[in-house]
């Protein structure tokens, strides 16, 4: 394991003039095989990486990213973190990813600024608070906590909410989940970098993989932009680009791809200690450690892979804001960016092997997979390690598709990712 | 951004409704087997760059062919189907 960071190092580096940190991960060049390669150096690829080299004692993996580590969808999301989902089979997946994140600073030794401020789905209308009602029962029937609230919560907890009456969406109520919140995403991207370097995993950035390499009708490895790399099993956890890598592999998926807006105010005083939904408006908030509105809503009406904004989509979005909290018209936007999501049918991941022998995936995850990296990386590392399902990814298998066994959470808890 | 509506000319974006991919419905109905069914159903391409893609502009109901380019969201391009290609 790499140097320990702890209080009395950072007193050490400080009298010394802070020159003597060492490198977090090394920059390694690829060897030409593998056990384990995982293609994407996003959050999901880095924590599958470290889960095979930690839980399963595999060492010789690879991470193969084309750009730098956490650039892609890890570096572009709003930070949110919550499993406040509908069903079953969705609650044990995201709640395993919010239990690791619980303990991750410690397990990595990296603090990733876990912030558990809760999170609150507000509703407006008796149809809306029924929902809610269905969902917060749901939610504790399924072990996870939830909360029902009336209006004099939320204007006690949400000062600066619209409450006037003459307000198109009046705060009535809503579901808030307590061990939701937010995580610094850079911090959970290098975090499992460091921790997976320490333990002999290879993190190879600026290397883009242009194929597969395939022997009789199996993937035994990628060809790269760095030469071929060959290895035993190939995951794939490429947020915003699954349908255009496994066309190299002659794989299509039940996928489309569709930007999705963000953007941060400048800086204020703190002012939002929860992280809001707003059922009327479908934009959400927080705000950030450094004092700055988080703000982001629904996907793009048309299906694009341009990293970039779109103007009618970020006027709902901040129609909804100001709508919901008025006194942020006020904010000057300082940031505005787009990501690319890949959103399948039913609103859920898809995680399992792919149609062709020795190549998994981890993709799918629509909006949502910051909050999932914990779990997908245990997930498509128990895949990798064992060639076959974890009883949690079993559910989200491609072969729902044909049997009809949907998850839809667009429909149960109304996330229409 | 303005689409073309074949039938009311350049329009705003958010007139528009993306309704999926054109692709053939496998037949006869009796002989699709579940995972081709699935298939037809759920499978898309989702190419980066020309996709030709069916839309409804919401004012007029019509439903055509857009080519577009995913990747510079330039539009290439609208047809109205004789047929379902």
């Amino acid at each position: 394991m790499t140097a320990r960071y702890s209080a009395l190092t950072i007193l050490r580096q400080g009298l010394t003039g802070h020159k003597g940190w060492p490198q977090a991960w090394r920059k390694a060049r690829p060897k030409p095989a593998y056990d384990f390669v995982i293609v994407g150096g996003g959050g999901h690829g880095l924590a599958t990486a470290y889960y095979l080299a930690r839980t399963h004692g595999r060492r010789s993996v690879a991470v193969i990213e084309k750009g730098w580590i956490g650039g892609g969808n890890t570096g572009r999301n709003t930070t949110a973190v919550r499993s406040n989902y509908f069903y079953p089979e969705s609650v044990a997946l995201y709640d395993l990813a919010l239990r690791l994140y619980e303990g991750l600073s410690r397990e990595l030794n990296f603090n990733v600024m876990l912030s558990q401020r809760g999170i609150l789905n507000v509703a407006h209308t008796p149809g809306q608070m029924e929902i809610a009602a269905r969902l917060a029962n749901a939610m504790q029937l399924n072990g996870v906590d939830a909360e029902l609230w009336g209006p004099d919560e939320i204007r006690k907890r949400l000062p600066l909410i619209s409450q006037s009456l003459d307000s198109r969406y009046l705060p009535n109520g809503g579901v808030f989940h307590p061990r939701g919140g937010t995580a610094r995403h850079d911090a959970v991207a290098w975090g499992y970098a460091r921790a997976a370097d320490g333990l002999g995993v290879d993190i190879v950035e600026n290397c883009e993989v242009t194929g597969f390499v395939m022997q009789n009708g199996a993937c035994v490895g990628v060809e790269t932009t760095l030469g071929e790399i060959r290895a035993g099993a190939v995951g794939v956890a490429v947020a915003g680009h699954s349908s255009r890598l496994m066309a190299k592999a002659g794989v299509r998926l039940p996928i489309h791809s569709y930007t999705l807006q963000a953007m941060v105010s400048e800086p204020t005083k703190p002012c939002l200690d929860t992280v809001v939904l707003h059922l009327g408006t479908g934009t959400y908030v927080s705000q950030s450690d450094k004092g700055e509105i988080l703000i982001g809503g629904g996907l793009d009406r048309v299906p694009s892979y341009g990293q970039r904004g779109n103007p009618p989509m970020q006027e709902i979005i901040l129609s909804g804001l100001t709508e919901m909290f008025p006194a942020f018209g006020q904010l000057k936007l300082m940031r505005q960016w787009g990501g690319v999501v890949d959103v399948v049918p039913d609103s859920s991941p898809l995680i399992g092997p792919a149609p062709v022998p020795g190549l998994y995936l981890n993709c799918g995850w629509g909006t949502g997979g910051f909050k999932a990296i914990p779990a997908g990386g245990v997930l498509l590392a128990h895949l990798l390690a064992n060639g076959s399902h974890h009883e949690i990814s079993r559910p989200f298998d491609l072969d729902r598709f044909r049997t009809g066994r949907l998850i839809d959470e667009a429909a149960g808890s109304g996330i229409a990712h | 951004m303005l689409f073309p509506c074949p039938f009311c000319g350049p329009r705003d974006e958010t007139e528009f409704h993306y309704v999926g991919e054109p692709k053939p419905r496998p037949e006869p109905a009796g002989t699709v087997g579940e995972a081709d069914w699935a298939d037809y159903l759920y499978v898309n391409a989702n190419p980066r760059g020309p996709a030709r893609e069916i839309w409804l502009h919401l004012a007029c109901m019509d439903m055509f062919v857009m080519t577009r380019d995913t990747a510079t969201n330039a539009v290439l391009g609208a047809e109205t189907p004789g047929r379902a290609s």
